[in-house]
């Protein structure tokens, strides 16, 4: 069974966003989209000792092969990264016509995503991308089991659990409970190196620079602001007084 | 401007998310709503009440599983043939994947994380863990928005009986790949955490499931309801319908006391658009005191038994 994980090189560390540009600054240093170690982990888990693929695909800057080469050190296999600048500040229209022409040449059986990007809070890509692919897809999944050329996934929602099948290839979201990620090994770390790593250009994924970056987005960012203050924010210590502080507030909020 | 709200169902019933959208569109100018399910057509009339002006229904036995992609089907015809020029969503597992889909399939863009919309058509989003207030837009209709949920209270709006019109039901190939094989809903014992205007919710910091008591005793003197983090649904401490969070319920209540949670943004989304939120917890530095109210660094176990007695006494005098 060939995989395919789709992850994101985000900022570390309390984001900013250049007044500029409004885009989310992406000069500093950065590091795999937490979320999607999930993602990898699971792909390594379900292809075990067999002998399939995983392969890590990502759109971003030729930074964001940090991030791939993390991966690569916990177990993938190969490496994707989309990086050209025609494609930068693409929101999720054109996003997601990048990887859906990226994901097209592989041909995987199984596409899988994290649950959210945690720079962007965005939770919907794959969604957009089985769309364009034409694939079935199921997200918030807790668990995942392949068998045969059907994959059942247990999925998470606010009312409890769904079982859903469905046939491959398909595109799943994994939930990040659905494992804890391992650490890369020195070993792991050392073998990544050598792994292969491919660079793609815009025009490689079979897409026109007018449908990607700026030039292809649907959403914009017009302004920046301030959020309306939660008030003031009061911290106290938690002394033999601080029952009655809390009713003391309560009061004052009307609460109680 | 024509907006299309799609209303989300689930027991029978209408979410009160979808609803809170659906009375925001209808307060910004003509708004209809689309429903889409297995005997669903019965729940038109009541979006009449929230402002829909008309529903498009697509009622059928393959619509009855909570799937997205169908929905999408649906929902793009409806778009096209109406003529819609923005089509908003409350978030949810759900609808989120409709949201996303409809996107792609359409061309259209989607804001998401959206707690407001303006007449003129801009959204505002919160950002970086709520430390920046973007405004947003589109630059091409239709316009796909997703609002946080509990961005709206549902309020009747005085409106009639809504125009039903039947929804066509065309599916994809690829639509019809998923299956529901089995289904495990939890029903939530006690007052509702959605509709609850006070919750006391309990996190790892309790220290054990019996400790959840010391939630309950201050969620009855304050007269509201019980709700608990990820990591404690997942060790079993508590039933999953009481989770709050990314991957549980979203709530907006008048007051959300936090006992012994860090605040790690899984459970922030879900609790963030509370009015007043209190926090004790023991960690000076946890990510809680950020955004609370009133942050109480001390052991909840020493605290809250007292804090209840107090409420209960300030109730009986």
């Amino acid at each position: 069974m060939k995989i395919a994980v789709c992850v994101k090189h985000v900022p570390e560390g309390h984001g900013r966003i250049d007044p500029g540009s409004k885009r989310l600054d992406r000069s500093g240093e950065g590091a795999l989209n937490h979320f999607d170690a999930n993602a990898v982990e699971e792909a390594l888990r379900l292809k075990g000792d067999g002998d399939g693929e995983v392969v890590v695909v990502s759109m971003g800057p030729e930074k964001a092969a940090d991030s791939l080469r993390k991966a690569l050190a916990m177990g993938a296999d190969r490496a994707v990264l989309v990086s050209d600048a025609a494609a930068e500040g693409s929101d999720l229209v054109a996003t997601s016509k990048v990887l859906a022409g990226a994901l097209a040449r592989e041909e995987a059986d199984l596409v899988l995503f994290g649950q959210q990007a945690e720079d962007a809070d965005g939770a919907v890509l794959w969604a957009a991308v089985a769309e364009r692919m034409r694939r079935p897809v199921v997200s918030q999944a807790a668990e995942v089991t392949v068998t045969g050329d059907t994959v059942r996934v247990k999925r998470q929602t606010e009312f409890g659990y769904d079982v859903i099948e469905t046939s491959l290839p398909a595109i799943v979201a994994v939930s990040d409970a659905i494992n804890e990620p391992r650490y890369p090994s020195l070993k792991g770390i050392m073998g990544a190196k050598k792994k292969p790593f491919e660079t793609l250009t815009l025009a490689d994924t079979g897409v026109d620079a007018a449908d990607a970056g700026e030039a292809g987005s649907k959403t914009e960012v017009l302004a920046l602001g301030n959020p309306p203050a939660r008030g003031d924010a009061r911290k106290i210590d938690g002394d033999a007084n601080a029952a009655q502080a809390i009713v003391d507030f309560l009061a004052e909020k009307r609460l109680v | 401007m024509s907006t299309l709200v799609f209303l989300e169902h689930h027991g029978g019933e209408l979410q009160k998310g979808s609803l809170g959208v659906l009375t925001k569109a209808a307060s910004l100018g003509d708004a209809d709503a689309v429903l889409v399910g297995g005997g669903v057509t019965a729940l038109a009339a009541e979006a009449g009440t929230y402002g829909a002006k008309k529903v498009h229904v697509a009622d059928d036995a393959s619509l009855d599983p909570p799937l997205p992609q169908a929905r999408v089907d649906v929902i793009a015809k409806v778009v096209a043939d109406g003529g819609y020029d923005t089509v908003l969503f409350a978030n949810s597992v759900l609808a989120a994947d409709i949201a996303a889909g409809l996107a792609a399939r359409l061309d259209a863009g989607l804001n998401w994380d959206l707690v407001d919309l303006t007449s003129d058509f801009i959204g505002k989003r919160p950002a970086l863990g709520d430390s920046v207030l973007v405004d947003v837009g589109w630059r091409s209709t239709p316009r796909l928005g997703l609002f946080r949920a509990g961005s709206f209270d549902a309020a009747p709006t005085g409106g009639g009986a809504p125009e039903v019109v039947q929804a066509a039901v065309e599916l994809e190939e690829h639509s019809r790949a998923a299956t529901i094989v089995d289904q495990q809903l939890e029903e939530a014992s006690g007052p509702s955490i959605e509709d609850a205007d006070v919750i006391v919710a309990g996190g790892r910091g309790l220290g054990a499931p019996e400790n959840f008591t010391l939630a309950e005793e201050l969620a009855r003197a304050l007269g509201g309801a019980v709700g608990a983090t990820r990591a404690v649904v997942d060790a079993g401490w508590y039933p999953y319908s009481a989770q709050i969070g990314q991957t549980g319920k979203t709530v907006s209540p008048k007051l959300y006391v936090a006992l012994g949670i860090s605040g790690a943004i899984q459970h922030k989304v879900g609790m963030q658009s509370s009015s007043v939120i209190v926090a004790i917890n023991k960690d000076a530095n946890a990510p809680i005191f950020e955004f609370s109210d009133l942050g109480v660094v001390g052991d909840v176990h020493e605290i809250v038994p007292k804090l209840t007695e107090l409420v209960n006494q300030r109730k009986g005098s």
